[in-house]
């Protein structure tokens, strides 16, 4: 049948392929433009593995047909990294935190976690948030804790140092008062 | 099954005029595409009919969320992501923002459109049951003209619309609920994210000045081989005080209305255990008086 010319913007770069229109953007990605780095678990939508950017929102790239991805902007986990190559603060803390194990549904949770921090810019996500946001990522290996820690201290050390300031010490101060309401809730009784 | 979705064909309109030509004229049925998460599940799975698609995305009259004086009407197009964040919509319908959430995980809800959740007619739908309670009313487009249908009037059977294939869903219609009436949804699955319900249930529900229900509705899912309003049990609370006695005999007659079955999600007691339950927990949430003991 015949291919038809898809063009998009693919981790920056202008890409066109001449493909089926049907085939699977995840193919697309791995076959036609020799990104592997977005993988297959299921091909049904249910793992995640294959998440990736387009138009700035996360989406399973083994759902989307080819002819979808025309005129987008796609971002895959090749395209998180800095110049260079060298790992963002969010790949950065996955090793550093332990929040990669075998890595098979490494980038598709990159990739979520990316729509996650893009939406929350300047708000570090409460652990509930992040796992509502993953909740389309299966993960086999790690118990997902330490993902979603990754994932917020990699949402901290993107505030700028001020905010950070700002944000821990309102907070000291709320849990001081807490602490004395509970002593007298206590005293109370 | 990869090597079968090269060979497939796509038609790409640049307005629905176009679209509603190819929907009538196509050789062999094509099949209208929007966000795709269930047709490419099924074509990659080897189950989905035809060869030929018209893909709807580049479709501007289907896209949109408008607010008129006493109603939103909400293109076929939109996606639950885009429903979610409508505040103003949101706070209107927050049965119908809460079904949006729950709707697979943020990857389908990115993608997934609620033209295609009500077209796809599965009986597990989410939004659907929202919808319902919400007096949704569907408009639909082909060739020969547009027409409206209630959405409680579109699902015949299962996977069955009263929707001719040449039709095209534009948009959905949302009637502003009555002033004062308390809205409900709650899915009942295996976890909280990114699961296929056992149970989904949504509801409105207001009492008149006299203290009275005076408008009731409440639809489920997974329960019957379409997603339906459960005329039997808002048939019993009309015009009835909140009590738990009222409370019992909605639950009784509730099981009038469902259907549930024996599936590897859930077994058909359990669904109407459940049902009941949901139910119950619905009407404490609009008044406490509904509340047993
Ligand atoms: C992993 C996963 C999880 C899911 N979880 C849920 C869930 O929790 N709850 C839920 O309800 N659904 C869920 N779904 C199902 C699916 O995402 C929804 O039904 C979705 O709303 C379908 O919309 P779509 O735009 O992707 O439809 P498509 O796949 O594009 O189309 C679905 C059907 O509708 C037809 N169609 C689409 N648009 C129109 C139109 N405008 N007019 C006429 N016909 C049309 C198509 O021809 C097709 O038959 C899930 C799917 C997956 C893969
Ligand atoms: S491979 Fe796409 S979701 Fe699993
Ligand atoms: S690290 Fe192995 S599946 Fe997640």
């Amino acid at each position: 049948m015949s291919r038809i010319a898809v063009t998009f913007t693919l981790n920056g770069a202008r890409r066109r392929v001449r493909v089926a229109p049907m085939k699977r953007l995840l193919d697309v990605l791995r076959e036609d433009c020799a990104l592997t780095g977005t993988k297959e678990g299921c091909g049904e939508g249910e793992c995640g593995a294959c998440t990736v950017l387009i138009d700035g929102r996360a989406a399973n790239s083994c759902l989307i047909p080819a002819v979808h991805a025309d005129g987008a902007t796609l971002v895959t986990v090749e395209g998180l990294a800095r110049r260079g190559g060298a790992l963002s603060a969010l790949q950065q803390a996955f090793v550093t935190m332990g929040g990669a194990q075998c890595g098979i549904c490494t980038p598709g949770i990159l990739v979520s976690a990316q729509e996650l921090l893009l939406r929350s810019r300047g708000r570090v996500p409460g652990d509930a948030e992040v796992r509502e946001a993953l909740a389309g990522n299966l993960c086999r290996c790690t118990g997902y804790q330490k993902i979603v820690d990754a994932v917020r201290a990699a949402a901290r050390e993107a505030m700028p140092a001020r905010a950070r300031a700002a944000r821990r010490a309102p907070k000291a101060r709320a849990t001081a008062k807490a602490r004395r309401t509970a002593k007298r809730a206590r005293r109370a009784r | 099954m990869r090597t079968a979705l090269s060979t497939l064909a796509v038609a790409r309109p640049r307005d629905l005029a176009e679209a509603l030509v190819l929907m009538r004229d196509g050789a062999g049925r094509p099949i209208p595409i929007a966000g795709g998460t269930d047709l490419l599940v099924y074509l990659n799975a080897g189950t989905q009919k035809g060869d030929r698609f018209v893909d709807l995305r580049s479709l501007a009259e289907l896209r949109g969320i408008r607010a008129g004086t006493d109603r939103f009407t909400v293109g076929a197009l939109t996606t639950f992501s885009e429903i979610r964040e409508h505040a103003a919509l949101a706070r209107r319908f927050p049965a119908l923002a809460a079904a949006a959430a729950e709707v697979g995980g943020r990857q389908i809800q990115n993608r997934a459109t609620v033209g295609g959740n009500i077209a796809n007619a599965s009986p597990a739908a989410d939004s659907t049951p929202a919808l319902l309670a919400l007096d949704a009313i569907v408009h639909v487009r082909s060739s020969d003209g547009a027409r409206v249908i209630a959405l409680d009037r579109l699902f015949r059977g299962y996977r069955d619309l009263t929707m001719r294939p040449d039709e095209l869903i534009t948009a959905v219609e949302l009637p502003f609920a009555p002033e004062r009436s308390v809205q409900f949804f709650r899915k009942v699955g295996t976890r909280r994210a990114q699961s296929i319900s056992k149970v989904v249930m949504a509801g409105v529900l207001r009492l008149g000045r006299d203290g009275r229900v005076d408008h009731v509705r409440i639809a489920l899912g997974s329960v019957a081989p379409v997603t339906l309003r459960a005329r039997a049990a808002e048939a019993s609370l009309a015009g009835i005080a909140p009590s738990p006695v009222a409370s019992y005999r909605a639950r009784a007659a509730l099981m009038d209305d469902i259907a549930p079955i024996d599936d590897i999600r859930s077994d058909r007691e359990y669904r109407r255990a459940v049902s009941g339950n949901v139910l119950e927990q619905f009407l404490r949430s609009a008044d406490p008086r509904f509340a047993r003991g």
